[in-house]
């Protein structure tokens, strides 16, 4: 969401390392409230958010950017942070740190001070700093880098008061220049040689502080060098590679690894008069006896998958009674509806829109509210305890073995949740090859909206066993989603796994407050949907059941009867070649809850009644291929926005259209053949 | 100026620490081991190393890295204490 810039308003970005409490803070700050996750990446969107400040009522912008290490630019979410950085000049940078981890905190402030003044320092979890006794003289840290630095508490919402003033401060006064490092006399004279060269260039003086872009050429980041040797005229150009090459010669290794060491000693030399550290032995943590279980060569994956199971149980046993109760709940308000309206001596037509429009297509998508909202708390649970970075880790070598990364598990595990935020989640994959693969299997992975498919039908045909048959559709999706990625891999984007390098977070108890705003703020996406586009769907196939006038409401000869007709015979194969299931389907591609909405428009029932209305027109087998189908299909319109969005080509987008619709179509026709040939229809 | 003595960190067994002497390898691997805090001088120990990724403690972070990651960190030994 772009918001208008006037000039009352101040745009403030915020940065930091992952696990720094930068989105907690951005959070406390704006009330936006949106995901906090304990790996890179899960902030990949660019949240903006809204601060009024209270004294000068001056309003704010707030721009929550990707977690991020440094400014190397080697993972799409670095790049993403220094575009914005180079490009949009917020008026304020807030660098939250980790107050504790000062060490590596730094690393990315003074990148950042290089290359503009404008900070403001957020020395967070100050509580802990505190409590372990570490000794930090602030005012010292300040002068000595030469920026601002507030004390806070980000969960407690302590010291951002300050914050915003001081931020708001620097907003409105001029600054001096961005931080010099000595890089010693070699990376210095080269420096010296090629400021001049890129200064010659009014474009890149223009958008880049040039001594940081010097140094950027040095380090030989790939993207500023392949700008830079764009824009230099020939000569310019000879000579800033002799000066490069000249520099690795004097230095007898990678200038990129003497710069970063000098940085780091420029840091230390501060650290050793600002911190005092109590003796602290690195000892063995809670957390680390944890991971000796939880990370277990052995006992690993066991446990993994244990939890897995437990997220579904903990699922289905807390939401299938709500669900119950939103059933009876929707069935007596389409009856009294229903009732009331007549006696209004409303006209049918109108009449049949509420009720088997509206209230029965909407109230089929809501009663899978329930589990759809637990599936989300676990997923939350899972990310702010921490384990979702040892899911990644153990889940590595089996990755490796299909040729993706132990994080492109991470997407997929929230593709579970919703595929399109999983689809954003790839942004973390540093390699081209593991990313466009994680972004074409993570559809398979089953999604909330697809369990409410399921919860249904399973619930319909297979009473007995519908938390075994879901499990099954799951793996399944599971299993798919391996054998695809092995393929692409193998065939289609091959090329090197970028290196596993991970951060293990603490564990931590997850605060309750926040776990249920997280999954508040997840789950209400479904309910909008559930009140905008699902409405507007519904009312369009409740159109389409009632013209051409004189139709009888939802029979074959109305609209959607003959487009239903159409597809019927292709899926015929599939045990489930009915005008009905042909619209439902149809229907599903637009968000996959509405198969619910269109199965209860066209048998004409309420919610309560789906069930006993479907199995007069399936067979169990049918049903299962039918959710196969369902499953594996066409991703729904968000995720292909989504899909296309992160792949940026149509092309691509389109095959993976067309393949997930001929895996989900096969695999359909082969559940039910195979199943007739063993005597199961 | 790779030190003598230094091995890579992928060779140490659990518990055992070692100061990080050099970081050799590619650029991409570099940037992101010393984004990390794998810089020259500083203490490292082992916590797990037998199967997948290597789990090490670094500046009280936990960090785990694959084994061609750690190939990378050439450290020299401390002697147990």
């Amino acid at each position: 969401m772009e918001l208008a810039h006037t000039t009352q308003t101040v745009t403030i970005a915020v940065a930091g390392n992952p696990n720094s409490g930068k989105t907690t803070l951005f959070n406390a700050l704006t009330g936006l409230r949106h995901r906090v996750g304990n790996w890179p990446g899960v902030t990949v969107e660019k949240k903006e958010g809204r601060y009024r400040d209270p004294t000068s009522g001056r309003e704010v912008i707030l721009v929550d950017l990707p977690g991020i290490y440094g400014l190397g630019a080697y993972a799409e979410d670095e790049r993403v942070a220094r575009d914005y950085l180079v490009g949009e000049r917020p008026d304020v940078l807030i660098n939250v740190v980790d107050a504790t981890n000062l060490e590596r905190n730094l690393f990315l402030t003074v990148q950042l001070l290089e290359l503009t003044p404008r900070v403001v320092l957020a020395l967070n979890m100050w509580d802990e700093v505190e409590a372990r006794g570490i000794k930090i003289r602030t005012d010292l840290l300040s002068e000595r880098l030469g920026v601002l630095a507030v004390l806070t508490v980000a969960t407690k919402k302590q010291g951002l008061d300050t914050l915003m003033e001081v931020a708001l401060d620097v907003a409105s006064h001029s600054v001096r220049e961005p931080l010099r490092i000595d890089y010693g006399p070699e990376v210095e004279e080269a420096l010296t040689r090629l400021v001049p060269l890129l200064e010659s260039v009014s474009e890149l003086a223009t958008k880049y502080p040039l001594r940081w872009l010097a140094v950027k050429y040095l380090e030989g980041d790939e993207h500023l060098v392949r700008e830079v040797e764009d824009k230099l005229p020939r000569e310019a150009l000879a000579e800033a590679r002799a000066v490069r090459a000249h520099l690795r010669e004097r230095l007898g290794e990678d200038p990129e690894v003497v710069i970063a060491d000098r940085r780091y000693a420029f840091i230390e030399r501060i650290l050793c008069d600002v911190v005092e550290r109590p003796q602290e032995v690195d000892t063995l943590t809670f957390s680390d006896r944890l991971d000796r279980i939880l990370t277990h060569r052995i006992w690993g994956i066991p446990i993994f998958l244990l939890l897995m199971f437990l997220v579904f149980e903990f699922t289905f046993a807390l939401g299938n009674p709500l669900s119950d109760l939103l059933e009876e709940a929707f069935s007596w308000l389409g009856d009294a509806t229903g009732e009331y309206l007549t006696d209004l001596g409303v006209h049918d037509t109108v009449v049949s829109l509420v009720t088997n429009g509206i209230i029965n297509g909407v109230g089929a998508v809501v009663v899978f509210f329930p589990p759809i909202f637990f599936m989300f708390l676990a997923i939350a649970l899972l990310e702010d305890s921490g384990y979702m970075a040892r899911a990644a880790y153990v889940m590595d070598r089996f990755m490796r073995a299909i040729g993706l990364h132990g994080k492109s598990f991470i997407p997929m595990l929230l593709g579970f949740g919703c595929n399109v935020p999983a689809i954003l989640a790839t942004r973390t994959l540093e390699s081209r090859a593991d990313r466009l693969t994680t972004i074409f299997v993570t559809p398979f992975m089953s999604c909330t909206a697809r369990l409410a498919v399921f919860v249904l039908l399973a619930g319909a045909f297979f009473p007995d066993h519908a938390g075994l048959v879901v499990f099954s559709l799951y793996l399944l999706g599971i299993v798919v989603a391996v054998a695809v990625a092995k393929f692409l891999r193998t065939f289609v984007f091959t090329g090197e796994s970028a290196p596993f390098i991970l951060e293990l977070p603490p564990y931590r108890f997850p605060d309750v407050r926040t776990l249920l705003l997280h999954t508040w703020d997840r789950a209400k996406g479904f309910l909008r949907k559930a009140g905008t586009i699902i409405v507007a769907i519904v009312i369009l196939i409740w159109a389409l059941g009632n013209l051409p006038p004189g139709v009888e409401e939802y029979s074959e000869e109305s609209y959607i009867g003959r487009i239903g007709r159409a597809v019927a015979p292709v899926l015929a194969p599939a045990g489930f070649g009915t005008w009905e299931a042909g619209v439902a389907l149809l229907a599903g591609v637009l968000a996959k809850e509405t198969v619910n909405s269109a199965f209860s428009a066209v048998y004409g029932v309420d919610p309560a009644e789906l069930g006993t209305a479907l199995a007069d027109h399936f067979t169990p087998l049918a049903a299962y291929a039918f959710m196969v189908m369902t499953l594996l299909y066409i991703p729904c319109a968000a995720t292909i926005a989504a899909i296309r969005q992160e792949t940026q080509s149509w092309k691509l987008t389109l095959i993976a259209l067309v393949f997930t619709t001929l895996i989900g179509y096969t695999l359909a026709v082969l559940v039910y053949q195979i199943g007739r040939l063993l005597g199961l229809a | 100026m790779s030190a003598r003595n230094a091995v890579p960190l992928a060779l140490l067994r659990p518990n055992e620490q070692g100061v990080i002497a050099d970081i050799v390898g590619g650029t991409e691997a570099n940037v992101r081991l010393l984004e990390l805090g794998f810089t020259r001088g500083r203490e490292v120990r082992v916590l797990k190393n037998d199967f997948g990724p290597l789990i090490v403690a670094l500046n009280g972070q936990r960090i785990a890295l694959g084994h061609g990651m750690a190939q990378k960190v050439l450290v020299r030994l401390s002697c147990p204490s």
